[in-house]
């Protein structure tokens, strides 16, 4: 093993902020068209030092070798609030965050690769690098934060750089519009973060601690350790913390009911949808409610929230997703389906002895190969028909072979077919559901026929259902190897011994393995199901699918129109808050403020008219103003002052 | 013998009657003129305390001189700039100069 | 009552009657004329007090000099036998008002210095001089108690004011006309 110093960890997010901030303030004059391979450059350096120094503490692990223990880096206090309390700027490295920055970089490098062919002859790459940067560097902070609040900031700064990167075509007013409906829904779930956050560290005051604190280690240790008192609303305190803070990752993470950010966030480029809102971005919150995962598994009420909304999220996605015809669309409802399982998992804490969090893990990693490669091979297919809507495409198979198959891999992983990478994460999260509830169990299973039914689809209708036509066209270099990369780790990730690397290392008595065995049937013989299905419709081209589409009418138009979720918030927003709060407000705002604002100034105005007499340009006045001012200080001084 | 007092009295008088005269006269040259009776006042009070006070000295004497002497070259100038006026504006009401108002 | 306590009583009512005339007379005229009577009274009070110079050089320089250089600006500016205008009635009240209350308030003041009351004119204990000679050589000596440098000051002051008079008052040239 090689002992480092972990100080150059700070150079993993730091190298992509590095980039931002040349290609940001240089990029435009000086590096125009070698932004793109800059950026790569910063980014495969972070990557491999990502790659060290998981290979150097996940080496050294075994079921009883604790030799791994978390690495702080860093000791920086940032704001020392009062003598208790103060914000730390610190990095930990333990094994989730070492997984996810393997995570991050590892797509990071793959989408920058991609956008170098993808985005060639865009006039504002340098800016569209700068803000990837940006990106992976706020990202790479996020999972590595120590502390809460630092978390936090850099939980802010995801969101400002997706922003930035939704509405990049800023030309377009359904980008702008995306952009801001992104940034505006997940600020409002961060309002409950950070009400979350705030109550949490304030609940470590409570017992024997009597020390409120921010750093994660310290507050999961607190309060696991002591009993935290206070009620509100007849639930206990940290129970609303804990639930706020869901609601935070909820938002970033497009569980229902926060997710109508996420299709519309399609407007972005394609390689920023399969970095955001595929492999990273989205995860975040899966990853916050991991990182207080044991202060999870106490909260037996919030936990069935979370595995109830992960559910209904996914269940909802996997049915709206059935009816798509944007390629884009589809793929963003499928993340937020997988996310609702990932969330489901993880929401099983208070029954399972740590086998929703590998699970939820392990799905995680998994996921974000397949996604991403989904997006990418989206990226090709548009890029070479230009357009997204799925009728426009078709028979493309002996076009885009290396498309094809890449496609092929990642619809036959998410659908859960072995031996791809997302059998085995779907295995252990469909027995995480098992040990926790039926009910649980039997949405999961239904959706996940309904995850391999659309995707499917999805693929049928791209490459099969019309005769093949085209020529080959070659791929760029920097096109086809990040797909070829992604490939071979949607098929070898699931063989990677997750639970052993991700669990024993920090938690010794924690037994989350067991074999999956006779339970893996039920969940292929449904993907197989759902295949055939989507085969027979859409193979070949016929109107099956619309006869079909005709007998539950009612259902499908449901489907549709997104369950008419979007318009239930848009009468929301417009008749009551705007209605009932904005309009009050902006007349408070120009009547009373303004109102007094300019009263002062007026009454100014007019007093200065009414004294401006004085100066009347005559000389007796000013005659007379002297002798009335000597006489009275005259007076004064004779009689008063002496 | 007449006390100190009487002529202070009287230069006080003229001092006040100059003033009068300042604030009411409208023209120009009678304001002129009252300036002048608040000088002379103001003469009268140094030879009275310089006979009364100090017989022995001639401080009172050479102050009035001096201010005699100022006076005149005072009267002429404030003569010339009315004269200057009058040409501009037409008038020697003090009230028709009035351009320096706000 | 003496001799010398009547003269100075209607010196004073002179000089005040015609004061008060000068300023509150309707004809610009007739407030000169006035004025040149105040001034000659002050000249004979000055001769009361006994100093003859004084007296002198006011009746030469105030009267010979100023009204009569009074007299022609208002030759020079408009008809001498045109009434002025009346006083702006408020005012007028109001600077009897504050005229009044001014003396009133210095007369006050004055009469807290009650040693005065009994102070009388010189009557020959000291030594004075006032002869012409001895206000000359004072005037131009430069030891302590000497006036040369007011002297040689008020002169350059009459230059200054000579050469102002003329350019303030000069006439543009005709071409500008």
């Amino acid at each position: 093993m090689i002992s480092r110093n972990y100080l150059s960890t700070a150079l993993i997010p730091g190298l992509p902020f590095l980039g931002f901030v040349i290609l940001g303030l240089f990029g435009r004059k000086y590096i125009k068209r070698f932004s793109g391979g800059t950026a790569a450059i910063l980014v495969f350096l972070s990557t491999a030092m990502a790659l060290l120094t998981a290979w150097d503490y996940f080496s050294g692990v075994g079921p009883t070798d604790t030799n791994s223990h978390p690495i702080d880096v860093g000791d920086i206090t940032w704001l020392p609030l009062g003598s208790n309390l103060s914000v730390h700027m610190n990095f930990l490295l333990d094994s989730l965050s070492l997984m996810m920055i393997v995570v991050v970089t590892v797509i990071s490098l793959m989408v920058h690769l991609f956008s170098i062919g993808y985005m060639k002859g865009e006039a504002r790459n340098p800016a569209y690098y700068a803000f990837l940067g940006l990106f992976t560097f706020s990202m790479l902070g996020l999972v590595m934060s120590s502390d809460l609040l630092q978390m936090y900031i850099f939980w802010e700064l995801v969101g400002c750089s997706s922003y930035l990167l939704i509405g990049f075509y800023y030309d377009r007013p359904t980008a702008v519009a995306a952009a801001k409906k992104a940034f505006i829904v997940t600020r409002f779930a961060d309002l409950g973060l950070l009400i979350g956050i705030l109550i949490l560290c304030y609940q470590a005051r409570t017992g024997e601690y009597h020390k409120p604190t921010l750093d994660i280690r310290e507050l999961v240790y607190v309060l696991t350790h002591t009993t935290p008192s206070g009620l509100f609303l007849g639930f206990p305190l940290i129970s609303w913390g804990l639930l706020l803070v869901f609601m935070g990752g909820a938002g970033k993470s497009a569980l229902f009911p926060l997710h109508i950010w996420l299709p519309d966030a399609m407007e972005g480029p394609t390689p920023v949808s399969a970095l955001i809102h595929a492999a990273t971005m989205v995860v975040a919150g899966v990853f916050l409610v991991a990182r207080l995962y044991p202060l999870y598994a106490e909260a037996t009420d919030v936990s069935r929230i979370i595995e109830y909304a992960g559910a209904i999220s996914a269940l909802l996605a996997a049915i709206i997703a059935c009816t798509q015809t944007d390629i884009k669309r589809v793929l963003a409802y499928s993340t937020m389906s997988q996310i609702g399982y990932m969330m489901f998992a993880l929401g099983t804490a208070p029954d399972t002895n740590w086998q929703g969090y590998t699970a939820a893990l392990f799905h995680l990693f998994t996921h974000a190969f397949f996604k991403a490669l989904l997006f990418l091979c989206a990226g090709v297919i548009i890029h070479f028909v230009h357009s997204n809507e799925m009728k426009d495409m078709g028979g493309m198979r002996k076009m885009l072979p290396l498309a094809h198959v890449c496609f092929l891999v990642a619809c036959l992983a998410i659908a859960g077919i072995p031996p791809f990478a997302g059998f085995f994460s779907k295995e252990e999260i469909l027995l995480a559901a098992w040990n926790s509830s039926k009910l649980i169990y039997a949405i999961a299973l239904f959706t996940s026929g309904l995850t391999a039914f659309y995707m499917f689809r999805l693929y049928f209708s791209i490459f099969w259902n019309k005769p093949a036509t085209g020529h080959r066209h070659k791929l760029p270099f920097v096109m086809s190897r990040p797909l070829i990369i992604l490939a071979l780790g949607t098929v070898f990730v699931g063989f990677i011994p997750f639970s052993r690397l991700m669990v024993y290392a920090q938690y010794p008595d924690a037994d989350p393995h067991e074999s999956i065995g006779l339970n893996a049937i039920p969940p292929v013989l449904i993907a197989l199901l759902g295949i055939a299905i989507a085969a027979r419709l859409y193979y070949k081209e016929n109107d099956r699918p619309a006869k079909w589409a005709q007998s539950i009418r009612g259902v499908y138009t449901l489907a549709y129109r997104k369950f008419y979720i979007d318009e239930l918030y848009l009468f929301v927003t417009k008749k009551i808050i705007f209605n009932l709060m904005g309009r009050p407000a902006a007349w408070i705002d120009r009547h009373i403020v303004d109102g007094f604002m300019n009263g002062l100034a007026i009454a100014t105005a007019r007093i200065s008219a009414t004294i401006k007499g004085i100066q009347s340009g005559k000389v007796q006045d000013y005659a007379w103003f002297f002798f009335i001012g000597i006489a009275g200080l005259a007076v004064l001084f004779i009689y008063i002052v002496t | 013998m007449i006390p100190l007092n009487y002529i202070l009295f009287l230069s006080t008088a003229l001092f006040f009657i100059g003033m009068y005269g300042l604030f009411t006269r409208r023209n120009m040259i009678t304001m002129l003129m009252s300036v002048e009776l608040i000088l002379n006042s103001v003469n009268i009070n140094f030879i009275a305390f310089n006979k009364y006070l100090y017989p022995e000295k001639l401080e009172g004497l050479f102050f009035s001189l001096f201010i005699i002497a100022i006076a005149a070259a005072e009267a002429a100038v404030a003569i010339a700039i009315i004269i200057n006026l009058y040409r501009n504006i037409r008038s020697i009401d003090v009230e028709a100069a009035d351009d320096m108002k706000f | 009552m003496i001799g010398s306590e009547l003269v100075f009583y209607i010196l004073s009512a002179f000089i005040l009657v015609t004061g008060g005339l000068a300023v509150t007379t309707r004809k610009i005229f007739r407030s000169a004329i006035w004025l040149l009577f105040c001034l000659t009274g002050i000249a004979g009070l000055y001769f009361w007090l006994g100093m003859l110079f004084i007296a002198a050089v006011q009746i030469v320089v105030y009267v010979g000099g100023i009204v009569v250089l009074i007299i022609f600006s208002i030759f020079l500016t408009q008809q001498s036998g045109k009434d002025l205008p009346p006083p702006v009635r408020s005012r007028a009240i109001l600077s009897v008002l504050a005229v009044c209350i001014g003396f009133v308030l210095t007369c006050i003041i004055l009469n807290q210095y009650s040693h005065f009351h009994s102070q009388a004119p010189y009557s020959g204990k000291r030594e004075f001089d006032m002869s012409i000679s001895a206000i000359g050589s004072q005037m131009l000596s430069t030891t302590e108690h000497g006036y040369a440098l007011p002297f040689e000051v008020i002169s350059i002051l009459l230059l200054a004011a000579l050469i102002a008079c003329i350019v303030l008052a000069i006439r543009s040239k005709p071409e500008e006309k």
